[in-house]
C-alpha cells in the first residue's frame, strides 16, 4: 500500500490544493493599515490535511472496486453488516424495543431545547417518508416537494385565522388540501420524467412560494401568519414546556402511523406498481398498469404527509411565512431520502435524524455547516449510492410450497 | 378455429415513412404463428401498434377471447390492451431489473387483482388472502417456466436465458389469451432455444394461449409455426405454412437479394 507511486499522487494532491486555496487560505489584506498577512503555517496545514485525505480517498476507493470485482465474479457477496442486523430478529427486536422505550422517556431526560429539535427532526421524517413514496418508490424526482408542505401549514394557519378551526380538524384538511395539490402537479407532469420532470416540480415550488410571498390579501405576504395556536389536548391548559412535550408525543405517535402505513403501501399492489415504474416505464404499461392513475396516487400519497408535517410545523412555531417553505428546504428533504438510501425505510429515518440533529449539536462548526454538507453528499455518493441503509427485499420462503407440489 | 386477433389494413406511418403499409394478419386460437422478415421490415412497429405503445395511422385490430367476446382495441392504452387479453415480451429485456423474480412475476398479475389504496393500509381478510393467493400463483408461474430456484435473485442477476423466460412468465402472469413473443431466442444457445422451444410449446397445448412470434432463428420457427407470415420494408409478401414459406419466391428474394440474371 505505502509505494512510491501511492506516494506520489498524493503529494502531488496536496501540492494542487496548496495552489489552489492559496489565495483564501494564505493571503490575507489588513484593510485598515494596508498590510498583507501572509499565513504560510495554513499553508502547511493544507498540505499535510490534503495529503492524508487523499491516501485515504483512494485507499477507499480501492476497496471499493475490490468488492466490485467479486461481486462480478459471483463470489459469496458480503451483505452490509447493517442489512445483516435488521434482518437478524435477535438483533432487531431488542434494538426496536430499546428506541421505542428511549423516545417514550426522551422528554423526561433531556431539555426542552433538546425536546424542541427531536420534535423538528421527527417532522422531517415523517415528510422525508412522504417524499420516499415519489422518489425512492415511484422514481419521481420531485425537487418541488416543500411547496405541500407549504400547502400544509397554511392550510392550518389561514383556516385557523378565519375560521378558528382547531389543530385536529386543520391535520386531515391539510392532508387533503396537500393531496389534491399532489394531483393538480401531477396532471401536467404525467408525460415528463428524469430531468424534465425535476424542472417543472421546481418550477411548482417556486410557484408557490412567490404566491404566498406577493399574494398579500390572501397569505398576508412576506410578513406570515403569527399567533398560530399550539395543538390541543381536550381543553387542558398547558405551560411551554408541557406543551413542547406534548406536541413531541404526538410527533412519534404520528411518525409510527406513518411508518405503519408507508410499509404497508410498499409492500402491497398499488406499492409494487410504484417500483414497476420506477423501473420501466413500457414495461410497467404492458403488463397493466395504468400509469397515469399510478403516478397521480404517488403524487397525491407523498403530497399528504408533506401536508400534515406543514400542519404540525405550524403549530409547533404558531408563525409561518414563506421564508420557511424555500427551495433549500426541498433540497434538504431529498437529501434526507437519497442520503438516507431511497425507498428505504430505516433509511430515510437515520438520514432526517443526522441531517436534523448533527448541524443543531455541531452549531460550533456552523461556519463550516455547507462545506461539511457537500463533503458528505460527495462521499456518499461515491462510496454508498444506495444511502447509509439501502432498500430491504422481502425474502420469500417456499419450503412448504414445494413439498405440497412435489406429492401432487 | 376461431380467431384470436384479427388485424385488418394496419398502417404506421412516422412523418412521411410508411413503416407498415395495410398489413392483414389472423392469429387463431390454439395456433402459433410466427411473423418473420429482414431486419428493419416493421415487425416490431407491428406489436408496438397492436399493444397500443403506438397509434396506428389506420387499420382495425380486434381481439376475440375464447369465450367469444371481441374488443375493438384501436387507440387503447398498453395496460387496456393487456387488461383484454393480449401480453407481450420485448425484444431488448424489459425486466424490472432492482426488483426480485418472484415481484417481476406479482407484478403481471396488477391487472387481475383489486386491492386499492385502503386495502393496502387495513389489509382486509379479503386482500390478505388476494396477496397469499397472489405469491403461490406467481410461485407456480415461475416452477412453469422453470426458475423457480431463482425466486428471491434480482432480475438483473439472472443469466441470459433465464431473463428472457422470466419475461414469459412475466407476461403470462397477466392471464392472457394471446401471447406476443419479441425475439424469444435472441441470444440464446442451441441448449437453451431447445427448452425455448418446449415452453413455447407447452404454453400453447397446456395453458391453451395461442402465440404469435417474431423470430429470426428459421430453425426455431419452422419447427415451431403452423402459420407464417413475412414482412419486408412495411409489406406483407408472403403468409402460409411454413414448407410454402420456404419455397416461396418472394421470401427467398427479402432475404437472400435477387439474382442478376433473373
Amino acid at each position: 500500500m505505502f509505494n512510491v507511486k501511492e506516494l506520489k499522487k498524493s503529494i502531488l494532491v496536496s501540492l494542487w490544493f496548496m495552489f489552489l486555496t492559496f489565495p483564501i487560505m494564505v493571503i490575507k489584506v489588513n484593510t485598515i493599515y494596508k498590510t498583507i498577512e501572509w499565513r504560510w503555517s495554513r499553508m502547511a496545514w493544507v498540505g499535510v490535511g490534503s495529503f492524508f485525505l487523499s491516501f485515504v480517498w483512494r485507499a477507499l476507493l480501492r476497496k471499493k472496486e475490490m468488492g466490485m470485482k467479486q461481486a462480478e465474479e459471483g463470489q459469496e457477496q458480503k451483505v452490509p453488516l447493517t442489512q445483516k442486523l435488521i434482518h437478524d430478529k435477535r438483533f432487531s427486536r431488542p434494538a426496536l424495543v430499546i428506541i421505542c422505550a428511549f423516545a417514550l422517556i426522551y422528554p423526561l431526560v433531556f431539555s426542552l431545547y433538546q425536546v424542541n429539535i427531536m420534535t423538528t427532526a421527527l417532522i422531517y421524517v415523517v415528510v422525508g417518508l412522504g417524499l420516499n413514496i415519489v422518489v425512492g418508490l415511484a422514481g419521481l424526482l420531485d425537487l418541488g416537494y416543500v411547496a405541500f408542505y407549504a400547502v400544509g401549514a397554511y392550510s392550518y394557519a389561514l383556516l385557523n385565522h378565519h375560521f378558528g378551526i382547531g389543530f385536529w380538524t386543520a391535520l386531515p384538511i391539510g392532508a387533503a388540501m396537500a393531496a389534491l395539490f399532489g394531483i393538480v402537479l401531477g396532471f401536467p407532469v404525467l408525460r415528463l420524467r428524469g430531468d424534465y420532470l425535476a424542472i417543472v416540480t421546481l418550477g411548482f415550488g417556486e410557484i408557490i412560494r412567490l404566491v404566498l410571498e406577493n399574494w398579500n390579501e390572501f397569505s398576508f405576504g412576506p410578513s406570515g401568519i403569527a399567533n398560530i395556536p399550539r395543538p390541543g389536548f381536550f381543553g387542558i391548559q398547558m405551560n411551554l414546556h408541557q406543551v413542547h412535550t406534548y406536541i413531541y408525543y404526538l410527533m412519534i405517535g404520528m411518525t409510527v402511523f406513518t411508518i405503519f402505513v408507508v410499509r404497508r403501501l410498499q409492500d402491497s399492489r398499488i406499492g409494487r406498481a410504484w417500483m414497476a415504474l420506477r423501473e420501466d416505464e413500457v414495461a410497467c404499461q404492458a403488463m397493466g398498469i395504468d400509469k397515469t392513475k399510478t403516478k397521480l396516487s404517488a403524487f397525491a400519497l407523498g403530497a399528504t404527509w408533506a401536508g400534515m408535517g406543514g400542519v404540525v410545523f405550524a403549530a409547533k412555531t404558531t408563525f409561518i411565512n414563506p421564508a420557511s417553505f424555500t427551495i433549500w428546504e426541498s433540497i434538504i428533504i431529498l437529501c434526507i431520502v437519497v442520503l438516507g438510501g431511497m425507498g428505504s425505510i430505516v433509511g430515510v429515518i437515520c438520514g432526517a435524524l443526522i441531517l436534523i440533529l448533527l448541524p443543531e449539536y455541531l452549531r460550533a462548526f456552523s461556519e463550516y455547516r455547507m462545506l461539511m454538507f457537500g463533503a458528505v453528499l460527495i462521499f456518499m455518493m461515491v462510496f454508498r449510492p444506495g444511502g447509509i441503509i439501502s432498500d430491504v427485499r422481502k425474502v420469500y420462503q417456499f419450503k412448504g410450497l414445494n413439498e405440497t407440489t412435489k406429492d401432487q | 378455429m376461431a380467431p384470436a386477433l384479427e388485424v385488418s389494413n394496419l398502417t404506421m406511418d412516422f412523418g412521411g415513412l410508411r413503416a407498415l403499409d395495410s398489413i392483414d394478419l389472423t392469429v387463431n386460437h390454439g395456433e402459433i404463428v410466427a411473423l418473420i422478415g429482414p431486419n428493419g421490415a416493421g415487425k416490431t412497429t407491428f406489436f408496438n401498434c397492436i399493444t397500443g405503445i403506438y397509434n396506428p395511422t389506420a387499420g382495425d385490430m380486434r381481439l376475440v377471447s375464447p369465450e367469444g367476446k371481441a374488443v375493438r382495441i384501436n387507440g387503447m392504452k398498453p395496460n387496456q390492451v393487456t387488461e383484454n387479453g393480449m401480453a407481450r415480451t420485448f425484444q431488448n429485456i424489459r425486466l424490472f431489473q432492482n426488483m426480485t423474480v418472484l415481484e417481476n412475476v406479482m407484478i403481471g398479475r396488477h391487472c387481475r387483482l383489486r386491492a386499492g389504496i385502503p386495502g393496502a393500509v387495513f389489509r382486509p381478510p379479503r386482500v390478505r388472502k388476494e396477496e397469499n393467493q397472489l405469491i403461490e400463483d406467481s410461485y407456480r408461474m415461475l416452477q412453469k417456466v422453470g426458475l423457480e430456484k431463482y425466486v428471491n435473485e434480482f432480475a438483473k442477476n439472472l443469466p441470459y436465458g433465464a431473463q428472457r423466460r422470466l419475461e414469459i412468465a412475466r407476461a403470462m402472469a397477466t392471464e392472457p389469451f394471446i401471447l406476443l413473443l419479441d425475439e424469444p431466442a435472441a441470444g440464446m444457445n442451441t441448449q437453451e432455444t431447445k427448452e425455448l422451444d418446449d415452453l413455447i410449446i407447452r404454453i400453447r397445448d397446456e395453458e391453451g394461449i395461442c402465440i404469435l412470434l417474431i423470430e429470426h432463428d428459421m430453425k426455431l420457427v419452422m419447427s415451431l409455426s403452423d402459420r407464417i407470415y413475412v414482412v419486408d420494408y412495411g409489406r406483407l409478401i408472403a403468409e402460409g405454412p411454413p414448407e410454402q414459406i420456404k419455397n416461396d419466391p418472394a421470401v427467398i428474394k427479402a432475404y437472400l437479394g435477387e439474382d442478376i440474371d433473373a
